[in-house]
């Protein structure tokens, strides 16, 4: 059974990541949309956070969200995958299901 | 509602301003004007130009005082004010200009 | 207009697109822009992040209202804090906000980029010297 988590809030403004991260079994992936977007910034208080899920998740960020928000790849934490929209796609048909932390 | 140029149909809202801002093309003008009983002129259309230009750059269509202050800036102090301004454009610059140009109504007009 | 100038701050505390309140905060300081008072912006929290650079929402299909910000000074907009702290955790620099310029038309008196970023003792001053804080 794998999991698709989906966290569309910052994890600056919302408790979203820290739950996500709490519950997400290993192997699963993590997508972050919309103002989730902001996690994945180098630099950032969220870094280790997501640095540290990254040993057993699959962390991915949607593309088109990050460049809405003035943040080109280069600024992703390594590791974490950048993703278009058909990959979303792909990446929720691959999972058995998607669970959306709001 | 829409408005025809040269054989095309043209979105527009229910106050006359163009749907979508892409499909502007100078002929858009042309026919709002006439629609007004106006024939545009070279001065008319420094302010059109002006106008997209800005809303080019900023992404909204300036308040008529920011209109003003700008055209002083950029065509000289005699164009920069009120009485020139409606002089071209008479139910008002920002509004009626900002329709011919193709730009949203000004923010904060009503 | 009125007699009395008051003091204005917009304090902006919400990233842009995931809510509505970037935007409408930007509106409101675009329509008050014709009261004639004394107005500045504070962005803090995730507020910091509608000033980043080179915005570009193509992608996800909702008006890309950044470069909107950058018109503010002939709003009557005179200054535009940032707090510092913010902006360290979110691992962001100065150099990663636009810039907006200011020109006093009647003085000519101008300024290549009223951005400031601020530290909390500043930011503590700059609330308590306002006479009107509208929150978004």
């Amino acid at each position: 059974m794998s999991i698709l988590h989906t966290i569309n809030k910052s994890p600056f403004e919302r408790n979203s990541l820290d739950s996500c991260l709490r519950f997400a079994t290993a192997g699963a992936s993590v997508l972050l949309i919309e103002d989730g977007v902001y996690a994945v910034l180098k630099g950032a208080s969220a870094e280790a956070q997501v640095k540290g899920a990254l040993g057993n998740l699959n962390v991915y960020v949607l593309g088109p969200d990050l460049k809405a928000r003035g943040f080109s790849e280069e600024r992703v934490i390594e590791g974490v995958k950048v993703v278009d929209y058909a990959g979303f796609v792909d990446l929720a048909a691959e999972s058995d299901k998607v669970q959306a932390w709001l | 509602m829409g408005i025809e140029v040269n054989g095309k149909v043209y979105e527009v809202d229910e106050e006359g301003y163009l749907s979508n801002i892409q499909e502007w093309e100078p002929g858009v003008a042309e026919v709002m004007a006439k629609e007004d009983n106006l024939t545009l002129t070279d001065e008319h259309w420094d302010i059109i130009n002006f106008l997209r230009e800005y809303y080019e750059e900023y992404q909204i269509a300036p308040a008529v005082r920011v209109l003003t202050k700008a055209v002083g800036k950029k065509l000289g102090k005699d164009k920069g004010n009120s009485k020139y301004l409606y002089g071209l454009f008479p139910y008002g610059p920002a509004k009626q200009a900002c329709r011919y140009a193709g730009l949203p109504k000004p923010t904060g007009c009503v | 207009m009125s007699e009395v100038v008051k003091k204005f701050m917009y304090l902006n505390r919400k990233a842009p697109y995931g809510t509505i309140y970037a935007w409408e905060s930007l509106e409101v300081v675009l329509i008050g822009a014709a009261f004639d008072q004394e107005v500045s912006l504070m962005f803090m929290d995730d507020g910091v992040f509608q000033l980043t650079k080179g915005q570009d929402t193509t992608g996800i299909g909702m008006k890309n209202f950044s470069p909107t910000y950058r018109t503010l000074g002939d709003y009557e907009v005179k200054s535009i804090y940032v707090d510092a702290d913010s902006l360290v955790a979110r691992g962001l620099t100065q150099d990663d906000l636009v810039q907006v310029a200011w020109e006093d038309w009647e003085s000519g008196e101008e300024k290549e980029n009223i951005v400031e970023v601020v530290d909390a003792a500043r930011v503590k001053e700059i609330m308590e010297e306002s006479d009107v804080i509208f929150s978004f």
